[in-house]
């Protein structure tokens, strides 16, 4: 019928629908090729020698990475990075898996709305959840006259914006895990005579805690990506990583962003396994598989 | 009914002991979150901590040089640098807060008397940094202390013209003789002097006309005729890069940044054509809790061997009459204050810009977004 | 039911069964609400509260209000249209030198040149010129000092300004301003709020339809392989996904640049180098990149749960190829769709960074500029009027996007 291949058509395909469908492979390729080229193309470059961003051309060095790792300015970027990160972790990770459990019971009372407004710091623009949490840092207790306690330029300023901006996605990956959870495994536990702590322990939590690493996975990397609200509400002291790299572009355009660039790809890497492994045990214990 | 109503009640409980385990956690989590930054506010504010902000790039690097370094080496201070493009907003902001973070700044003069206007600098003591009567006329205000002389001029990559370079401002307006993009700093200041002169405007009036919503028109007039071959800086470490990547052909740029690009092998040619001649200061904002610490700092910093010593790492001339002397001579011909260098320069008008800067930014802006 | 409206069902301590049912009914949702509640009060607290409260930033005068009183008072008889009596120079003189003190005047003179361009200045040198006056009479020092003192909208402006509230901001974020008979358009140089959120609409619809374009056939691709081989091509997706938008900002500013990878490759096929790096094009082409997963995934999600055999049964009925794909395939994709492009629309609507760093000045959307009047230019007001105008757009289209798809089906990986 046709010399081309049948690239995985039935053998009754024309030849014009194999055209196409070699057509259609060329597209996804170059879409596949544009998602990924970018951020491999910074790798080559973070190995420069010169002063300035492009591709090293006689010389290789790692004097990038040298900056990166012993610079204070980058070292102290990525302390604050971790710290900031870690706790809003572990209070964005806690507060939303608590609220999924809640939000999975059956009937809950106004369930969309209360699901709509918990999932809100996602969806409005970072930069007016910025502006609107500069104001209130300001005078967090709405006190009249100028306050005593001020969170813009602190820590603790930070990591509860990162904090609100991380839960959705606990929330969401939560209760994502609770939705395809069968309620007569409790039963059959039950049944089989496990008092209920046995239950819980032995039934429910192994089933939701992919669920909540992936979560915790997904307000980590928020906190770790996070540039406009540090912009805002942070000061020199709370310097990130991120919003080191942002001025790196803007002020002091260096080369050590390439080789920032290559570490944080490495990271994203890491997570990327993580989650997906997490993701495939989730799927088996849940039976879907 | 739903299958979970079937599920035990004691599951509830459990979860709650759960639930406890977790909120004992958040407790203990924001606790110690606590604990941090109690730790760490009493190190930003205590007193062997110095936050200084300055421009960036190559200027902040001879700063670090000359005077960061040396003085962290004497008093065992620690500085924390920080960098910003000139305004004083963010300053603005923390002092309505409150809570003011950086302890000295190094401003441009336009923001040297506005700052005082408003009340945003500390009024400076000279008996805590030096003789008044030793620095250069109009550099010992206020609230502010000249540290170095820099200027406004226009550069050009000397790989691209081989023949017939650039030479007056002229050509920087002239996309016909001179194809290309150009840089030029994303603020009014600067960009309309410049505008008028190649406007036809005589240097001397230059202010005179500005003064005026005519002046101001022709001004951007003028800056319509290159608007679309513009490129907009805001940070000082980009024009060199910018040229040094070919985004542009010709741009304006600080002296010192374009003449370390040279000391590092680049083959930029500056156009010292009516370079925009101008100070920069130390300051103290106001509201800062470190003001004795940072008064030490200035002092060291303006002292003659000190200042002099800034010169070596980028081409700026010092404000200290002591400190001039002490210039190497091999490097006079590269600082704004040679003479040659000097023949059509204009002095930027500071009254000028602390009293319309609000305004020309407004309209500036507006221009640049439609 | 009707058996029991006859005779009620007992527990065994004697207690209707119904009435037993619905309280163990009630403590079940009230446990279930408690459990949410820490982290409602926690949104509700840091996230709903401040958002009002920058809302209520943009419609009160923050800079003038309770520093203008005496001038707010004596021009309360005024008729607007004329050269305001001696009193109400006399007034504002006393507020001026009162300002003066405390060291506010430089704001009072910010706030009104919001309104009236070259206040500042004349508000500058009149303070210090009143300053130094002892006593009145002051109109003719005012006249004197400069006209515009005889101009009756300065004087409307500083009356407007002197009230606690104002409408200012939000005329001004679309453009408009009070003017002698009622409202009217700001001068055309002044005028560039609605070009900016015309514009982002624009970036943000571009961005959705290319997004969609581009990742429609490799949703459809990673849908039908084999699990292994989708499995390794989604990595190509997530990877993107799970990169920082920093990283993948840089890595455009690298590329995009004149001499950069892609200019080079351009000059090799075609012998010319094109303009990319602050241009709405390398925005584009940017934001694309970045939102290309948040639209691919949700349409992959859904065609993941198309049987097959749907397609194969539409063949086996004679439908050419393009006839079933596009009958029976495509109407079971359009829920994927709808959620993918709608939620990359509305968080294109909020980009601020990826402009920023790739874009010209043109190419900045409503974000830039609140950014750029909270942090350069300290105009709270208009950036909060800013942005709670793109929060109540974000908020409408969040909304429907709740109606449309379902908050539920929000996935994430």
């Amino acid at each position: 019928m046709s010399k081309l291949p049948l690239l995985g058509l039935p053998p009754y395909a024309s030849t014009q629908e194999r055209v196409w469908r070699l057509f259609f492979y060329i597209f996804c390729g170059l879409v596949l090729l544009f998602l990924i080229s970018p951020i491999l193309i910074v790798i080559p470059i973070s190995f420069n020698d010169s002063k300035f961003l492009s591709f090293p051309r006689d010389v290789w060095s790692l004097r990038w990475y040298e900056d990166f790792f012993f610079n204070d300015r980058w070292t102290t970027a990525v302390k604050n990075s971790v710290i900031i990160a870690f706790f809003s972790t572990i209070l964005s990770t806690t507060l939303g898996t608590i609220a999924a459990l809640g939000l999975s019971r059956p009937n809950i009372p106004f369930r969309a709305a209360i699901m709509a407004v918990l999932i809100s710091p996602m969806i409005v623009p970072v930069v007016i959840t910025a502006a609107a949490l500069y104001f209130f840092y300001a005078n967090p207790l709405m006190l009249p006259g100028e306050s005593n306690i001020i969170l813009n330029n602190t820590y603790v300023g930070v990591i509860l914006a990162h904090t609100l901006l991380a839960t959705p996605f606990v929330v969401i990956t939560v209760t994502a895990t609770l939705t395809g959870f069968d309620q007569s495994m409790i039963r059959a536990g039950a049944s089989l005579g496990a008092p209920p702590t046995l239950v819980f322990r032995k039934v429910i939590l192994p089933l939701i805690s992919p669920g909540v690493i992936s979560g915790a996975l997904f307000a980590f990397v928020t906190s770790w990506d996070e540039v406009v609200v540090v912009l805002f509400v942070g000061g020199t002291e709370q310097r990130t990583l991120p919003r080191q790299m942002f001025s790196g572009i803007r002020e002091m355009i260096s080369p050590t962003i390439t080789a920032a660039a290559t570490v944080l790809i490495t990271i994203a890497v890491l997570m990327l396994v993580t989650v997906e492994l997490l993701r495939r045990r989730s799927e088996r214990l849940r039976g879907l598989r | 009914m739903d299958a979970s109503d079937g599920a035990p009640s004691g599951l509830l409980k459990n979860m709650e002991v759960r639930v406890k385990q977790l909120l004992s956690l958040t407790v203990s989590a924001l606790a110690v979150a606590a604990v941090f930054s109690v730790v760490d506010v009493p190190k930003a504010v205590a007193a062997d901590q110095l936050t200084i902000v300055s421009w960036g790039g190559a200027y902040q690097e001879s700063q670090r040089k000359a005077y960061y370094e040396p003085y962290m080496k004497e008093t065992g201070v620690k500085i924390v640098e920080e960098e910003y493009d000139g305004e004083l907003g963010k300053l603005k902001a923390m002092k309505e807060a409150g809570n003011v973070t950086w302890d000295v700044m190094d401003v441009d003069s336009g923001h040297a008397l506005a700052g005082c206007d408003e009340g945003l600098l500390e009024e400076l003591d000279y008996s805590k940094i030096g003789d008044k009567s030793k620095f250069l006329p109009g550099t010992a205000l206020d609230c502010a202390v000249g540290t170095i002389a820099y200027s406004t001029i226009f550069a050009y990559n000397a790989d691209v013209y081989k023949e017939n370079p650039p030479t007056t401002l002229m050509d920087l307006f002239d996309t016909t003789k001179y194809p290309g993009k150009r840089g030029l700093l994303k603020k009014p200041f600067g960009n309309l002097e410049w505008a008028l002169i190649a406007d036809g405007v005589p240097a001397e009036k230059v202010y005179d006309v500005l003064s005026t919503p005519e002046g101001v028109d022709q001004a951007f007039k003028k800056l319509d005729t290159i608007k679309k071959d513009i490129v907009w800086w805001e940070a000082g470490a980009q024009p060199p890069e910018l040229l040094a990547n070919g985004e542009v052909v010709m741009t304006s740029a600080w002296n010192g940044r374009i003449g370390n690009a040279i000391k590092e092998g680049k083959n930029f040619k500056i156009v010292w054509d009516y370079q925009e001649f101008d100070w920069d200061y130390w300051v103290i904002p106001a509201g800062t809790k470190n003001v004795d610490l940072a008064y030490d700092f200035i002092k060291f910093a303006s002292d003659p061997k000190q200042m002099s010593q800034q010169s070596k790492y980028i081409a700026y001339a010092p404000t200290h009459v002591d400190a001039i002397k002490l210039v190497d001579p091999a490097i006079a011909p590269t600082l704004p204050t040679y003479p040659d260098n000097m023949k059509t320069a204009i002095t930027t008008d500071l009254v000028f810009w602390a009293d319309n800067n609000e305004e020309l930014t407004k309209r500036f802006n507006a221009w640049l977004a439609q | 039911m009707a058996i029991a409206d006859r005779a009620p069902l007992l527990t065994i301590d004697g207690v209707s069964l119904r009435a037993r049912l619905a309280r163990a009914e009630r403590s079940r949702k009230l446990k279930a609400l408690g459990l949410i509640l820490p982290l409602f009060l926690f949104v509700l607290i840091t996230f709903l509260i401040p958002l009002g409260r920058m809302g209520y930033k943009s419609v009160v005068n923050e800079e003038t209000f309770g520093r203008l009183d005496h001038t707010n008072q004596a021009l309360s008889e005024w008729d607007g249209q004329s050269v305001p009596d001696e009193a109400a120079f006399a007034a504002l003189a006393a507020d001026l030198k009162a300002a003066q003190e405390q060291r506010q005047a430089g704001e009072i003179a910010k706030r009104i040149n919001y309104e009236y361009a070259g206040a500042i200045s004349k508000f500058k040198s009149i303070t210090r010129t009143v300053s130094k006056m002892e006593t009145g009479p002051y109109k003719e020092v005012f006249l004197e000092a400069d006209k515009v003192w005889g101009d009756p909208r300065l004087w409307r402006t500083i009356r407007n300004a002197s009230g606690h509230y104002t409408s200012y901001y939000w005329l001004s974020s679309i453009d408009l301003r009070h003017g002698a008979e009622g409202l009217e358009s700001v001068p055309p140089d002044q005028a560039v709020f609605v070009d900016v959120y015309g514009r982002t609409f624009w970036i943000a619809g571009v961005v959705t339809v290319l997004t969609l374009i581009l990742g429609f056939p490799v949703a459809y691709l990673l849908a039908t392989q084999p699990a292994h081989r989708a499995n390794l091509l989604m990595i190509f997706v997530m990877l993107p996904f799970w990169t920082s938008l920093l990283v993948r900002t840089t890595a455009w500013f690298v590329l995009l640049r004149s001499e950069g990878p892609l200019n080079d490759l351009a000059e090799m096929i075609v012998n010319q180098r094109f303009e990319m790096i602050f241009t709405r094009f390398g925005t584009i082409v940017a934001m694309t990149h970045i939102q290309l997963p948040f639209t691919l995934l949700p349409i992959y999600s859904v065609m993941k749960n198309i049987p097959p055999s749907h397609v194969r049964a539409a063949r086996s009925l004679g439908a050419g190829p393009f006839h079933a794909f596009w009958k029976v395939y495509f109407p079971q994709t359009v829920p994927g769709i709808a959620a993918g492009c709608l939620l990359t629309f509305i968080l294109c609507l909020g980009y601020y960074i990826t402009p920023a760093l790739v874009g010209g000045p043109r190419d900045q959307m409503v974000s830039y500029y609140v950014a750029y009047y909270m942090n350069n230019i300290i105009n709270f007001g208009q950036a909060a009027a800013l942005g709670a105008i793109l929060l109540i757009i974000t908020m409408v289209l969040y909304w429907a996007y709740n109606k449309l798809v379902g908050i539920d089906k929000m996935k994430l990986g």
